[in-house]
């Protein structure tokens, strides 16, 4: 893992440029079309090469749905993506077969992505069975030295899934999207189901294989803290979009979009003397209907910072320092009049913060 | 917090277990707690540890078979709850005890509006008439910040966001002024900025109501924001116990010290690598007769195999179950 700021010369393993996931809304005998869920709307961003990229938002803020489209398990409205240096935005399902091999996904819940009926040798033997010819016998052996990476024991290569605990079938799970030697894997929520002190071991985990395997991974998670730990760069999405995009260490030490700094204040620290001194940013309201969104910018409804323009333009996602987007009204050069004042008050309460 | 007060609800050696297929589970082994009027006690622990079965049992919420209190005493009131008719209790419960459960999605029932739902336990429990049930069914919406509060109680739940039916789920449990506010993972479903809107709002309606409330979560974060005590719970048995800044500050029971260094912070120095408590928490099958932390323990030696600790007070008003003593080790016998 890298701990410095990404390098512009590095590799882009995976690049998404204007994606859009658009689930259509229906009514009526004739199921006709009335509109549309707006679940990730023009989405664009790069993944370097060995780099983890994570992704944080509240739950319905299309980050899920971002990592599914991202990998073609879902049929993207609009928009390219590629991975490795091959186009998928548009591929037929059928010629993504031969490319599946490199592109993996660790799923969010590992007591329904695992198939009960199914021993754990042959849940990580299924990928092998599915695209290699190799013997019973190489077979075996790939699983039991898949089974030595991920911390499971080889005895249990002939159990069933409900026979372990939460944090070794997500093991079992990340064993299986490791099988064919993938570059690229999706981790969806893989930590959200356990419990604290397995997270850690999960987590741990992470790191080793990408270290030894050189790995790229898009993490996805509501958890800040966590993604703190394991991400490179960070991008935050709400409401369908990106709406911040930053090296790991410069968002949590400046946040810039006042949502990034309402979300980073709403995580609780443990510890009670810091506890008692901080002031929270409470936004107040829920996040609107990606259905409907407000016109303008997508945040407008709940930012503490909002004026007259934010409710009229949709602000462009733009680089406002190296390697930072923001999309943000705040922090454009064209209204430099409204922006620049709000701009510089951001700037100086950061994060807002009294110890 | 006034100390010495008479405590509104008293524990003492509570044992639940629940007998299944292969045999009995001890989920709540001799947990004894106090209450202080006007408190706010948090309970910590993983999933399993026995954190909300302690509180079901306190209140007779847990089906039987397979649950089974098995020992103990619950003063509450004068009375012991865990030997009172199934009328008291139904008393009790809603009127003098509110309960927030974990999920607001599946604890409203979607087939009855919210204003029905609130404006139940104001009619059975205090006995108003229904105008002026719903009068207070108004007020409480109002007071847990829902806008348009007349025109929301003929909504029905699936019209709330999850913040909203959290709110709504706390309006139900205040609705007939209870001593005692039972809040069993209120935050874990939603998302944090609501979290962090919920939060404000308990801390606002202590103030204004001034009950005793139990907040059980898994999130050391929240409790250190909100909690004037803490319980560590750990296989069914309290393990550590003291006033929050004491606990977090100076931490004595290797499960709460290894907890807290196993997560991550967003703000100060990151660590290049995770803590982690090897092992997986225990279950245990049979009534505890060594300490349940020893298989993941740093510190475990001979004795922690050969008897379960008991809680000793460690310093003012903070107690652990441990034998270890993190100042000279291993030493006490």
């Amino acid at each position: 893992m890298l701990d410095t700021a990404p390098k512009t010369d590095r590799k882009k393993l995976v690049e998404v440029r204007g994606l859009k996931m658009y689930f259509p809304i229906t009514a009526g005998v004739f199921r006709s079309h009335i509109g549309d869920v707006k679940a990730v709307d023009n989405v664009s961003f790069d993944i370097f090469e060995g780099e983890t990229l994570g992704l944080v938002g509240e739950s319905g803020c299309g980050k899920s749905t971002c990592g599914r489209a991202v990998l073609r398990l879902y049929d993207p409205t609009a928009g390219s993506i590629r991975i490795d240096g091959a186009e998928i935005g548009q591929t037929g399902q059928s010629d993504l077969r031969h490319l599946r091999p490199t592109m993996q996904m660790v799923f969010q819940d590992p007591q329904a992505s695992l198939n009960p009926r199914m021993t754990v040798a042959a849940i990580i033997g299924e990928p092998l069975e599915e695209h290699t010819k190799l013997s019973k016998a190489e077979k075996l052996d790939r699983i039991y030295e898949l089974m030595d990476a991920v911390g499971l024991n080889r005895n249990f290569a002939n159990r069933y899934p409900h026979e372990f605990s939460g944090g070794q079938r997500q093991r079992i799970g990340i064993a299986r999207a490791l099988a064919l030697n993938p570059k690229f894997i999706v981790c969806d929520e893989p930590i959200a189901a356990l419990d604290v002190s397995i997270q850690a071991q999960v987590v741990n985990l992470l790191e080793e294989l990408q270290d030894r395997l050189g790995l790229t991974y898009l993490f996805i998670s509501h958890d800040l803290s966590m993604v703190r730990h394991i991400a490179d760069r960070v991008a935050v999405m709400y409401l369908g979009q990106i709406i911040e995009l930053a090296p790991r260490d410069a968002l949590y030490d400046k946040p810039l979009h006042p949502y990034t700094q309402a979300l980073l204040s709403a995580v609780p620290e443990p510890d009670p003397n810091i506890e008692a001194g901080r002031r929270r940013i409470i936004l107040t309201g829920d996040v609107p209907s990606p259905a409907n969104p407000p016109k303008g910018c997508n945040f407008c409804t709940r930012c503490p910072k909002v004026f007259d323009l934010c409710k009229q333009v949709e602000p462009e996602f733009r680089e406002v320092e190296h390697g930072r987007y923001v999309a943000c009204h705040l922090y454009s050069d064209t209204d430099k009049t409204a922006g620049q004042a709000a701009a510089n008050e951001a700037q100086e309460h950061p994060t807002r913060r009294t110890t | 917090m006034p100390d010495g007060a008479a405590s509104v609800l008293d524990v003492k050696d509570l044992k639940t277990i629940f007998r299944t297929r292969g045999g009995e589970v001890h989920a709540v082994n001799s947990v004894s707690f106090d209450l202080k009027p006007g408190e706010l006690l948090g309970v910590v622990g993983e999933s399993g540890s026995g954190k909300s079965v302690t509180m079901m049992s306190l209140i007779g919420l847990l089906p039987s078979p397979p649950a089974e209190v098995r020992d103990g005493q619950v003063l509450f009131d004068g009375s012991d709850l865990l030997k009172c008719s199934q009328d008291h209790l139904r008393n009790v419960r809603g009127s003098d005890i509110g309960f927030i459960f974990q999920d607001p999605m599946t604890s409203l029932n979607p087939v009855f509006t919210v204003g029905y739902q609130i404006m139940e336990p104001l009619r059975k429990h205090m006995g108003l008439d229904k105008s002026a049930a719903r009068t207070r069914a108004k007020e409480l919406l109002e007071l847990v910040g829902i806008p348009d509060a007349e025109r929301r109680l003929k909504d029905y739940p699936h019209q709330f966001s999850g913040g909203m039916r959290q709110r709504v789920m706390i309006a139900i449990a205040l609705a007939c002024d209870p001593k005692v506010l039972i809040a069993d993972e209120p935050t874990t479903a939603l998302d944090v900025t609501i979290q962090a809107q919920i939060l404000e709002l308990v801390k606002e309606l202590r103030q204004k109501l001034g009950m005793a409330i139990v907040w059980i979560t898994h999130d050391l974060g929240v409790i250190a924001g909100i909690a004037d005590r803490v319980l560590v719970m750990y296989g069914g048995q309290i393990v550590e116990q003291g006033p929050v800044k004491e606990l977090f500050g100076n931490p004595r029971h290797p499960y709460t010290r290894a907890l807290l260094k196993t997560i991550p912070h967003v703000r100060g120095e990151r660590e290049a690598k995770l803590n982690v408590i090897e092992g997986q928490p225990p279950i245990l099958t049979e009534a505890p007769s060594a300490c349940a932390f020893r298989r993941r323990c740093p510190h475990a030696f001979d004795r922690c195999e050969r008897e379960n600790p008991v809680r000793r007070p460690v310093g003012p008003g903070h107690d652990a179950a441990c034998f270890w003593d993190p100042e000279n080790g291993a030493a006490d016998a």
